[in-house]
């Protein structure tokens, strides 16, 4: 399979043509071009797998010159890292990077001799992993092209450099490709690691004090786990010898008391990547990034390798002190973070809240770990991984249009941007609303929470999930609200348009066809990960889905249809007589007409972050480090 | 399959006369207790058939649809309970209809519908819980989901859901814009919000939002007696009685109480349903 190397490869060389070329329309181009054939990358390798009976393949056992040119660039990163935190004064942060790093060195270098093993690792969950990316990431570079443009035609006040975000972009999908496939752990930390520090130089890119403090915020995080990471590849390779992913699963799952304290800190680092609590700021943070970058970086991709690993990692925590930390971790993210984003106006930021609290429930259902919560948390990631990309290019689309992205700011938004209000509509409905496949996610991770006594998360499902309808529903009422503001000159390029209708697409196609998918995809999936398949969704339930599809889709339109026929009387609204007509202006106690604005609750003062996210922190700080403790302890 | 199909049909047929006929006993209780004869009891009736006749008053014409919309997924919700199908799927569906409701109130950008509606989101956020926590008593207490298997059960549910049942009864409150928790939409034309979120109803559009509410009614009624019903038949007629008694508890309620604010409602309804269905949860655990 050629195509493995060239997908991990060609970004790379992308990235380094992206960097050269100066000239924005010859680079837009040469993106199309890459963008396009890394999709098609994806499709070969998912038909070439499939047509070889999509059975979990193995590859790569010699690669002794690749294993040198992957610690060199662990090297690189390093001193990169250990330049830049010198160069802005925060320099305690290159110990996070110099420490791991070197003691990988020393382990792979002078370390122990490891047994031989298979460096790629193919099965379904990685193959899923790469159509997210593949498609996704594609897309996002697609609409990239056209919004980078709007952007800094938007924002004089940044230098343009194009060059350096594109060639980013570029190295963060060849990265993310590598992570997926890997069955070498030091592959994985050296990808992991290269993804960590894109996410920081983007998140950097517009070089204002706030985005450099945020994105060395996001840089210690990640490399927190960094050394979490590498702590638990030493440790397992000196007990096991062997550095194999796979392997450290099966001894995991067996009970071995070695593979605990692995399996404990491997599961800690991916938190930090999924943005949970206490280390939910990084992702907030990351929201000053141009869009493309929270959209492909910090919604629909990258926090996903973190969640990717908790499911590799499922059947091994599964019932043991490390699945009910990582369980519990998720679900109470869920829920404060669900909270907060209620007292959100900023439209980036409550998809950023929105993001971690329902990657907290990915992370709790990979916690728990019985088939039932996987077979949900695939859904979530995909659903999740479709709809937040498309609402974040929709929301960065809104604002190069708007000047705003204040929630408030697109009152009545269907009738000033009706393209991009739509887009927004349908994003949003796949995020919380029957029958996308949110819900029925949702439905599964309580059943199967109840289902194995966790009661705690149970509480958190229920009341998170009460309080996600709430802060969707008053964002997709404001707009749809009437308005006689003008229209909006709508400059979104076609190529934005272009990737929010596949994205849309895509998600009405996966809502209808979720239930074929089930069975198709994630069963065999779930086979492979727990070794017996089962049904998750019972046939009369699929049945019942079915039907909320049909009528979802088909009640509204045929309402509107016999709606325009019926002979309606339009009469201003009621506003006690003083009304001036045109139902957003009213006549004031002077006789002055006065402009009537409605605004949704938020109750700021009351949840808002700033009151709510250092107790969450925390208390969510307090139960890792004890639970860490009673593995370590309960291993030693 | 034939027995769903039958119970789908009564419920389609007769749950609007059920529930109209329940509110005119509603509006006559209320009226005796506040000494007034009040009206007969088939006004409700009366009052759907005028509103048909009338001209239809909108302030935006889609709002019809969205009504439309409400009342068919509202309807929907009913047939898969009496049909016998997931009742967490159908709480579900329920609250996607009410997304509908909200759009209805608030397309209209008229300041006390859209008010009504801001505080019917967050009546929605407050019963939720303990709507879920149900269902999740369902499960604990008959391990399913399915109302078509929890009604074949040899002992009623309630036996071992007291906490649960009392939450849901509390919320039904909430749900049925009852006193004290009926901010969103006043039963009293005359109060602080003039009719809240049904303000820019009218005409078909209030005559389709009224019969929605007496199907929700007969929906919601339905979940209660599913607390009590179990495979022998005599537990169906104790179910109707409890039923009737929790309905006029909660006109009691009504005419007893005086609207609180909402974030009290919050902090009140969610206390309780901690608490009840809380315990009774932990309760469950233990002896499973």
């Amino acid at each position: 399979m050629a195509v493995i190397p060239f997908l991990i490869i060609f970004p790379f060389i992308a990235a380094v043509l992206m960097y050269i070329i100066r000239n924005n329309k010859a680079r837009g181009v040469v993106a199309y071009i890459s963008a396009a054939a890394i999709i098609i990358a994806v499709g070969v390798l998912v038909v070439q797998w499939l047509r070889a009976g999509a059975q979990p393949v193995e590859l790569y056992l010699e690669t002794e010159s690749e294993d040198h040119v992957i610690l060199a660039g662990e090297l690189v990163l390093m001193v990169l890292c250990t330049y830049l935190s010198f160069k802005y004064k925060k320099a305690w942060i290159s110990i996070l990077s110099i420490v791991p790093t070197l003691m990988l060195a020393y382990f792979e270098l002078w370390g122990p001799e490891m047994e031989p093993i298979h460096h790629v690792y193919l099965d379904h969950l990685s193959i899923l992993m790469c159509m997210i990316v593949g498609l996704i990431g594609g897309l996002i570079v697609i609409y990239a092209v056209g919004y980078m443009h709007g952007y800094h035609h938007h924002h004089t006040e940044y230098v343009d450099r194009r060059n350096y975000f594109f060639m980013l972009l570029f190295i963060f999908l060849g990265a993310m490709f590598g992570f997926v496939v890997s069955d070498s752990l030091l592959w994985i930390d050296f990808f992991w690691e290269t993804t960590s520090v894109c996410s920081f130089l983007l998140i950097g890119y517009t070089r204002t004090s706030e985005a450099i403090t945020n994105s060395f915020r996001a840089l210690w995080m990640n490399l927190l786990g960094g050394v979490f990471l590498a702590i638990g590849i030493i440790y397992f390779g000196y007990h096991a010898g062997t550095v194999s992913f796979q392997a450290l699963i099966a001894q995991g799952t067996a009970g071995e008391a070695f593979a605990l304290i692995p399996v404990a800190f491997i599961a800690f680092a991916a938190l930090t990547k999924a943005a949970q609590l206490p280390f939910a700021t990084w992702l907030l943070g990351a929201m000053v990034a141009p869009t493309p970058s929270s959209a492909l970086l910090h919604s629909a991709t990258m926090v996903k390798a973190g969640i990717y690993v908790l499911f590799r990692l499922s059947p091994a925590m599964s019932g043991r002190m490390s699945g009910n930390m990582v369980a519990f971790v998720g679900g109470f993210t869920f829920l404060m973070c669900s909270i907060m984003a209620v007292a959100q106006s900023d439209a980036k930021k409550v998809l950023a809240m929105s993001t971690i609290a329902n990657l907290g429930l990915m992370v709790a259902c990979a916690g728990v770990g019985t088939p039932e919560t996987i077979w949900a948390g695939v859904f979530l990631m995909v659903f999740h991984a479709v709809s937040k990309s498309m609402l974040f290019q929709d929301v960065g689309a809104t604002e190069n249009a708007l000047h705003s992205r204040d929630i408030e700011a697109m009152h009545g938004l269907i009738y000033r941007l009706p393209k991009l209000a739509a887009f927004m509509f349908i994003g949003i409905a796949g995020m919380f609303l029957a029958p996308f496949g949110m819900l029925i996610s949702k439905w599964a991770a309580l059943k199967a929470s109840v289902d194995e006594g966790n009661i705690m998360l149970a509480f958190f499902i229920i009341f998170g999930s009460a309080i996600t309808s709430l802060y969707w529903t008053k964002w997709m009422g404001k707009l749809i609200m009437q308005t006689n503001k003008p229209k909006v000159h709508d400059i979104t390029k076609p190529n934005e348009v272009f990737s929010l209708t596949v994205h849309a697409v895509l998600m009405i196609a996966l809502c209808v066809l979720f239930p074929l998918l089930s069975g198709w995809y994630v069963d065999p999936l779930l086979k492979e990960m727990f070794g017996k398949v089962q049904q998750t969704l019972p046939q009369a339930l699929l049945v019942t889905l079915i039907v909320v599809i049909v009528l979802v889709f088909l009640v509204p339109l045929v309402a509107f249809l016999f709606e325009s026929n019926v002979k309606t009387n339009v009469k201003p609204s009621y506003m006690n007589g003083v009304n001036t007509g045109d139902n957003v202006t009213f006549v004031d106690s002077f006789g002055e007409p006065k402009h009537l604005s409605l605004s949704n609750y938020y109750f700021a003062h009351k949840i808002g972050q700033r009151k709510l996210m250092k107790p969450s922190q925390l208390a969510a700080t307090v139960v890792i480090i004890v639970m860490i403790c009673m593995v370590i302890g309960g291993a030693l | 399959m034939r027995v769903s199909l039958l119970w789908i049909l009564c419920y389609l047929v007769l749950a609007p006369f059920l529930g109209g006929l329940l509110d005119g006993c509603d509006r006559k209780i209320s009226a005796r207790m506040q000494g007034r004869i009040g009206p007969p009891v088939l006004q409700p009736f009366y009052d759907v058939q005028k509103l048909f006749n009338k001209q239809t008053i909108a302030v935006r014409r889609v709002q019809a649809a969205f009504l439309l919309v409400y009342m068919i997924m509202m309807i929907f919700t009913g047939c898969m309970f009496y049909g016998g199908t997931d009742i967490l799927m159908c709480f579900f569906v329920l609250s996607t209809a009410a997304t509908f409701l909200y759009f209805a109130a608030v397309v209209t950008n008229s300041p006390y519908s859209t008010i009504g509606a801001s505080r019917e989101l967050i009546q929605m956020m407050t019963y939720e819980p303990a709507v879920l926590f149900a269902c999740v008593g369902f499960y604990l207490a008959n391990g399913t989901f399915t109302v078509g298997s929890i009604v074949q059960s040899d002992v009623s549910s309630i036996l071992y859901l007291p906490g649960f049942f009392f939450a849901f009864v509390f919320i039904l409150t909430i749900k049925m814009r009852k006193s004290p928790f009926d901010t969103s939409a006043s039963h009293h034309a005359h109060q602080e919000l003039v009719k809240g979120l049904t303000t820019e109803f009218g005409a078909k559009n209030l005559a389709f939002f009224t019969i929605t509410e007496w199907y929700e009614n007969i929906f919601l009624l339905g979940v209660v007696g599913l607390f009590i019903v179990n495979r022998h038949p005599v537990s169906w007629i104790i179910a109707v009685i409890v039923v009737l008694a929790v309905y006029f508890l909660e006109i009691l309620i009504d005419n007893t109480s005086a609207r609180v604010k909402q974030d009290t409602m919050l902090k009140l309804t969610w206390t309780v349903t901690l608490l009840s269905a809380g315990i009774n949860t932990l309760v469950l655990m233990l002896i499973r």
